[in-house]
């Protein structure tokens, strides 16, 4: 018999679960395929030009940063999240955005949103999220150029070269066209004319269509079903906890209900605020980001709720129509005092780390 | 949260559900080891002081006979686990990743196994519980769950505080391992005997079994063992690791929690595992020291995995041998996957606390290499005491590791659950045993720099002291000069003033 190789040292456990960062990104990417698809299919062409352009360039500007900070670019690119980053981000774009605003997106998220902080692990805030706040910032006239939707197959939808026409600019009279307004952009406009929601909302839609996503919205905000889907996809492959998502959903439907009970002709219903805009793809997607929120479950209790709060609070009275997106990173910068605050008990000890009394 | 816990049931938030790997060796029968040829006894196979040697090279021994004994309260002796001549007293490889060495007993065998003189005990019962604990401590028990704590001295801790319950460990929750699952299986009778003598030792009331639910044939058995006393509980408990650790043992069962810094026995409860038990009745009713035990062989490399019944001593090559080795194995471990330490070399001898020998082949044995921590909180929710692994290790990681112990990395008892759920694959474990044994390093230099400082105080003040005592010698022996002096000279003064009197007239 021969003789086992000295081992060299090697702690326990010699086991591991079988899972990797990287089948974690790319789980997370499959659940958000079935909207992005339908995103696809409901925007078009220019859609899925904007989508690649913004993916790839997230990937580019993780990899020229990479190369800077002189790691191994390969393997690190490996681990998907590059890609999740600038998936994420086209996800919350208009869909016929023009392509510098995915290029410049993309870039913006992994270079400033996660490289400069160290790279994967030690971004403060979400990247994406934050790409898509300078974006709204910064370029506030083509990051509200909505589209109506014009699914693939119907008659004046673009083709393929059309789509690469207006997502590169050549064809700005096709987006004006277009454009339309979301349902809060509307709400919010009708209500500073004067006229109330009950009167501005009864022509326009029934919560039905919000379910379908079929009207104007960012890439993937609006198909609110889907995404649920793929957020309950994580939840049963355990990638995610239930804590996020139900206190974010929970806190914005609570404040949803009371001021729409309220005042139900300046308030939008619950349904309204659960299945328009981003709450979905923030619940499940956004605010669930491992790396930017608690991880204790009580703190994302706390950060579920904050997010729901400020979502609402934004939406209602802030100075944009939506505000998931600012919401997620104003409590990201709270997710090291939650974390700081909120921790689990440790065993045999109280609250305090005092030991407990013993009782027998 | 306790309403909560009745809603949601009682389902343990803590740990994880590894794939177990147990069959089919937990299947296959319990087969015996051909006598080895030589045997190597450590004298270290229990926490404490390790045991001094009462024989001589050359000397004849029979199986069971004492060659080694306890030194020090919390240790234990060391008997021959077959018959034949003492060939060396010396160094050998420890069970241990350092591959550093250590004191033990070789035995040639004569392959006769002959026992020496043995005392049974017809009524256990009527026994002292004083005399029960000797009997045990003098058969070398240990546990034999891997904790290898000398048996006696926890009786005598239980009769102390008066444990109410004995609490007899069934679980084996470590992948791979069944050793614990065969003795339940093919020795019930004894374990169940066992434990009625140990609760005689503590004076328990009741005792209460855990057993996993991945075990139905030990279950059985162990229920058709127990049926006729009254006062043992079997209670099947969730496959959940590290569902055989003290703590989360007793909170499954009891509900109990035993507050940090202090053990089972001072809320009441004490923790046996079924094969210490097994141990105690051969020791108390047949007057069998502990020289054998159960060891499971197992992992990818072994052709004929399953259970062996083993001489303490035994070089582990010779169990590989017997279970068959298919491809030479990637990584040996001693003891299960999740708590399991590396052997350095197959020429190392089992000790009391080996509950299993695992050959990996490559497959088994990767390890994925580590990458950056995502926070995903994996550990987090793995963590059965409620710590916070990855907050731990990133304070580690920056060397601050005073936050790190007020994170509670006391806490923590090494289970591997972080680890292993890790998704980054970081060596979590080894970041907080590395941080452990630093903390101790540090607090121990602590201690000696303490008592440094004092003695050099304590010199210190003693120098002063006594230059005080000199001054004050010296001042008053000055005095006395002085006042010697002063009653001689009183004189002297007039004498001088004299002349100042003369030389005063002289320049007038």
């Amino acid at each position: 018999m021969i003789p086992p190789r000295p081992a060299g040292p090697v702690a326990a456990p010699h086991a591991t679960a079988g899972t990797n960062v990287t089948r974690v990104m790319l789980w997370v990417c499959a659940a958000l395929l079935p909207a992005t698809l339908f995103g696809f299919w409901l925007y078009g062409w220019p859609a899925i030009h904007l989508w690649w352009l913004t993916t790839a360039s997230a990937i580019a500007g993780e990899a020229l940063c990479l190369r800077l900070r002189r790691q191994a670019v390969l393997p690190s690119l490996c681990d998907a999240s590059a890609l999740l980053t600038g998936w994420l981000l086209a996800l919350s774009l208009p869909p016929w955005a023009p392509w510098w605003v995915g290029v410049v997106g993309g870039l913006f998220a992994t270079v400033i949103g996660k490289q400069v902080f160290g790279g994967l692990g030690q971004n403060l805030f979400n990247p994406a999220m934050v790409a898509r706040v300078m974006l709204l910032i910064s370029f506030p006239v083509p990051m509200t150029a909505w589209t109506a939707p014009l699914p693939l197959r119907s008659a004046n939808a673009p083709g393929f070269v059309d789509g690469l026409w207006i997502t590169f600019g050549a064809r700005p009279e096709a987006l004006d066209a277009m454009s339309s307004a979301t349902l809060f952009g509307y709400a919010r406009s009708e209500l500073s004319r004067g006229v109330d929601l009950l009167q501005s909302l009864a022509a326009t839609q029934a919560p039905t269509i919000n379910l379908l996503g079929e009207r104007a919205g960012s890439l993937g905000e609006t198909a609110s079903l889907l995404i649920a889907a793929g957020g309950l996809l994580l939840l049963g492959l355990r990638l995610i906890t239930w804590h996020i998502p139900f206190a974010m959903l929970a806190t914005l439907a609570l404040f949803a209900s009371f001021m729409h009970s309220l005042d139900p002709a300046r308030y939008l219903s619950v349904s309204t605020h659960l299945l328009s805009g981003a709450a979905m793809l923030g619940a499940f997607f956004i605010a669930t980001d491992y790396v930017t929120s608690p991880n204790t479950a009580a703190g994302q209790l706390v950060f579920g709720a904050g997010v729901g709060f400020l979502s609402y609070v934004i939406r209602t009275w802030g100075g944009y129509p939506e505000g998931v997106a600012f919401a997620v990173l104003l409590m990201n910068a709270l997710t090291p005092v939650i974390d700081r605050y909120v921790k689990p008990r440790i065993y045999g000890r109280d609250r305090r780390g005092m030991p407990l009394e013993i009782e027998s | 949260m306790r309403i909560l816990e009745k809603i949601l049931g009682r389902r343990p938030h803590w740990g994880v559900h590894p794939d177990d790997h147990k069959r089919p060796a937990a299947d296959a029968p319990l087969r015996s080891l051909p006598l080895p040829e030589v045997l190597h006894v450590p004298l270290q196979q229990h926490v404490g002081n390790p045991a001094r040697p009462v024989v001589l090279v050359g000397e004849r021994v029979l199986k069971g006979d004492l060659i080694a004994e306890p030194n020090g309260n919390i240790s234990a002796p060391v008997h021959a686990p077959t018959s034949g001549w003492i060939s060396a007293i010396g160094e050998i490889t420890a069970a241990h990743p350092s591959g550093l060495s250590q004191l033990a007993i070789t035995i040639t065998a004569d392959g006769a196994d002959a026992w020496c003189e043995r005392v049974p005990v017809a009524d256990p019962f009527a026994l002292a519980p004083e005399e029960i604990s000797r009997r045990t401590a003098a058969a070398g028990v240990v546990g034999l769950g891997g904790a290898t704590f000398p048996a006696a001295v926890k009786f005598n801790l239980g009769r102390r505080l008066q444990v109410g319950t004995l609490i007899v460990n069934g679980g084996e929750c470590e992948p791979y391992l069944s050793s614990d699952d065969r003795m339940m299986r093919d020795r019930a009778a004894e374990v169940v005997d066992g434990l009625r003598i140990v609760m005689h030792a503590i004076g328990a009331r009741e005792a209460l079994i855990g057993i996993e639910d991945n075990k139905p044939q030990a279950i059985a058995a162990m229920r058709v063992a127990a049926a006729a006393f009254g006062n043992v509980q079997l209670r099947v408990v969730p496959a959940r690791y590290p569902m055989g650790s003290d703590k989360q043992l007793i909170q499954t069962l009891t509900g109990k929690e035993v507050p940090a810094d202090a053990r089972a026995a001072e809320v009441g409860v004490l923790v046996h595992n079924v094969s210490t038990c097994a141990a105690v009745h051969r020791a108390v009713r047949r007057g069998e020291p502990l020289v054998e035990r159960i060891v499971t062989l197992n992992g990818g490399a072994l052709t004929r995995p399953g259970n062996v019944l083993a001489p303490i001593g035994t070089p582990v090559v010779d169990l590989l041998r017997f279970a068959g080795v298919s491809e030479r194995p990637a990584r040996l471990v001693l003891g299960g996957p999740m708590m399991g330490i590396v052997l350095p070399h197959a020429r190392v001898p089992i000790v009391k606390g080996a509950s299993g020998i695992l050959a990996f082949d490559a497959a088994e044995a990767r390890t994925p290499p580590a990458g950056p921590c995502i926070r995903c909180g994996s550990c987090t929710r793995a963590c059965p005491m409620g710590l916070l692994p990855l907050e731990m290790a990133s304070r580690i990681g920056v060397g601050d590791l005073d936050s790190a112990a007020g994170l509670g990395l006391s806490d923590c008892i090494g289970c591997g659950c972080c680890a292993y759920v890790c998704p980054a694959h970081i060596p979590l474990v080894q970041f907080f045993s590395h941080a452990k044994g630093e903390l101790s390093a540090r607090e121990r230099s602590r201690l000696r720099n303490d008592a440094t400082r004092r003695l050099a105080e304590d010199r210190a003040a003693r120098l002063a002291r006594e230059a005080q005592e000199k001054a004050a010698a010296n001042a008053r022996r000055k005095a006395e000069r002085d006042a010697a002096k002063a009653a001689v000279g009183g004189g002297s003064r007039l004498l001088s003033t004299r002349i100042a009197d003369t030389t005063s007239e002289a320049a007038t």
